[in-house]
């Protein structure tokens, strides 16, 4: 069980969230290679906007450089990362195995996740893993992190502390079992959650009242997962392909109303007034805001949210 | 029972452009069931080669079979002596790949080729549907997911809840035609009024079990001495 009392890796995100200020997080995806400049361009373009940037792993299945290293990169280019880790590939051997290396390398937040079927990457093909699931996997780092031992029992040699989140969806199905699962999560070692992309807010703000009710607000932070619209089209394109992302007809109607150059702004604006909606709902803890591949808005987005500047411990 | 689908035809005929006399030979209890390697299916895909060869003009003889069960001892000595007696120089199997490996490995040197592709332990479903119920992992859990299994039925195993992927009770890896078990197994422990079974963490799985563990066997003391 996850105590908020209790230091677990002291690093910049957790510190942001125990002292109480609104935190800030948001993405950088590897790129598909080892170009290390282009992952430097997104770092500094996110620089001192956020407390932290997950770092995807081969997110929607699609081969890219490794979550570790570029993670790392991250902390080398003064970006504290969450480091993101699927067990699509890797059993709990590897997962082990890589989350001692990432730490070595000085990486603090660790996002425990199932992973996206291979079905939807470019290696179709594939054989997957998932020797254990996600809340399996924040159970073994949480072992390894509070008990010494590695999931066989034997022990771990040095601390290996990690500040652990988890991925919630409020909107995919059984509705009445999302927020079980949020617990489950909490039970299994998460410490913070990032949400899925929110635009149906009535049904986010119902599961975090749910979640509220449970006393979950109380042992874990809550961060609301937003993402700005860049069009109608991908708008439109999200709500009908996107598997457990429901974009109500009005928010669709709201960016197809505007000439397609104001697109993106009214996206944006969007993005701002989301930001204020989920600071006014209890138990949210901080924003999530995934600007896919739009890493040079975040800066601007943050500003005009009045997020900035971001605490500095 | 074992599912099993029918290989492309032009893939069998390429096993046996080097061959003379074959003997095709069908199974009479999964494949026969699942309509894909019964005696019916064996006289088709006979047909079709000594067609397709004559069409080649290529004389061959194709002979037809079909034993009970070609996993057991029993009923395939009649097709090793066959094999032996008729100078039989390849064989393919309609069987499970169960039956093509317990053939090979008493084929001496007779080449043997699978005319089916083994799919998984299924359901009959209605009239000519099957669906993957099993895995076979060696340790059963479906005691805590109502009777029903998430390691064979989730598209990614999981074993405390679905993913974010399911949506109005489908899977999104294919929402036309594969279920959310989760959301079956929500749906029934409703039923069942036992809900709270949901709300403990199953721990990491055992696969030690499954085929992880090496190469199982299953031994009855009562009539094999496991020593």
């Amino acid at each position: 069980m996850s105590d908020k009392s209790v230091v677990k890796s002291g690093s910049n995100l957790e510190r942001v969230l125990s002292s109480g200020h609104f935190a800030v997080t948001c993405e950088c995806g590897p790129p598909k290679g080892a170009d290390v400049e282009h992952l430097e361009k997104k770092i500094a373009l996110v620089k001192g906007c956020v407390d932290a940037a997950n770092v995807t792993d081969n997110q929607t299945a699609v081969v890219r450089m490794s979550s570790i290293a570029a993670s790392y990169i991250l902390v080398k280019n003064g970006v504290e990362p969450v480091m993101q880790m699927v067990t699509r590939d890797r059993n709990r051997i590897a997962a082990q195995s890589d989350l001692f290396g990432a730490y070595a390398l000085g990486i603090r937040n660790m996002l425990c996740l199932t992973g996206d079927h291979q079905t939807f990457g470019n290696h179709p093909k594939s054989k997957n893993v998932f020797d254990i699931d996600s809340l399996q996997l924040l159970d073994v780092v949480r072992t390894i992190r509070d008990s010494g031992v590695v999931n066989s029992g034997d022990p771990v040699q040095g601390g290996v502390k990690m500040f652990l989140g988890a991925a919630a969806n409020p909107f995919a199905d059984p509705f009445e079992f999302r927020v079980i699962r949020l617990a489950k999560k909490i039970d299994a070692g998460a410490d913070f959650v990032q949400t899925q992309c929110i635009y149906d807010m009535n049904r986010f703000r119902e599961f975090m009242k749910m979640a509220c009710d449970m006393g979950l607000d109380r042992k874990c932070y809550i961060l609301a997962g937003l993402t700005p619209l860049k069009s109608a089209g991908m708008a439109a394109y999200m709500n009908k392909n996107v598997a457990g992302i429901s974009i109500p007809d009005e928010i669709i109607k709201r960016i197809r109303g505007v000439a397609k150059t104001e697109q993106a702004e009214e996206g944006i604006r969007l993005l701002l007034e989301q930001i204020q909606e989920v600071r006014e709902i209890p138990g949210v803890a901080g924003v999530h805001i995934m600007a896919i591949e739009w890493e040079e808005r975040v800066k601007e987005i943050t500003e005009r949210a009045g997020l900035l500047p971001r605490p500095r411990f | 029972m074992i599912v099993a689908d029918p290989k492309p035809f032009l893939q069998v005929k390429g096993y046996l452009e080097d061959f003379q006399k074959v003997l095709v030979v069908g199974c009479g209890t999964c494949t026969t069931v699942c309509l894909s390697g019964g005696e019916a299916e064996v006289q088709i895909l006979a047909s079709g080669l000594r067609i397709a060869f004559g069409k080649d003009g290529r004389k061959k003889t194709i002979l037809e079979g079909c034993v009970q069960r070609q996993c057991d001892l029993e009923f395939i000595v009649p097709v090793l002596s066959q094999v032996e007696a008729e100078g039989i120089d390849a064989v393919v199997s309609l069987a499970c790949g169960v039956g093509v490996n317990f053939l090979a490995d008493r084929l001496g040197n007779i080449p043997i080729f699978p005319g089916l592709d083994t799919t998984f332990y299924g359901a009959n479903m209605q009239q000519g549907l099957w669906a993957e119920m099993c895995a076979g992992c060696g340790s059963c859990i479906v005691a805590y997911t109502g009777g029903i299994c998430p390691v064979a039925r989730c598209s990614k195993h999981l074993l405390n809840g679905p993913c974010g992927g399911s949506e109005k009770g489908k899977c999104e890896v294919d929402p036309k035609n594969i279920d959310c078990v989760w959301q079956l197994i929500y749906d029934r422990l409703k039923r069942l009024g036992r809900l709270e079974d949901l709300r403990n963490l199953l721990p990491a799985k055992d696969w030690s079990t499954a085929s992880d563990g090496g190469v199982r066997r299953s031994a009855r003391e009562q009539l094999y001495d496991v020593k």
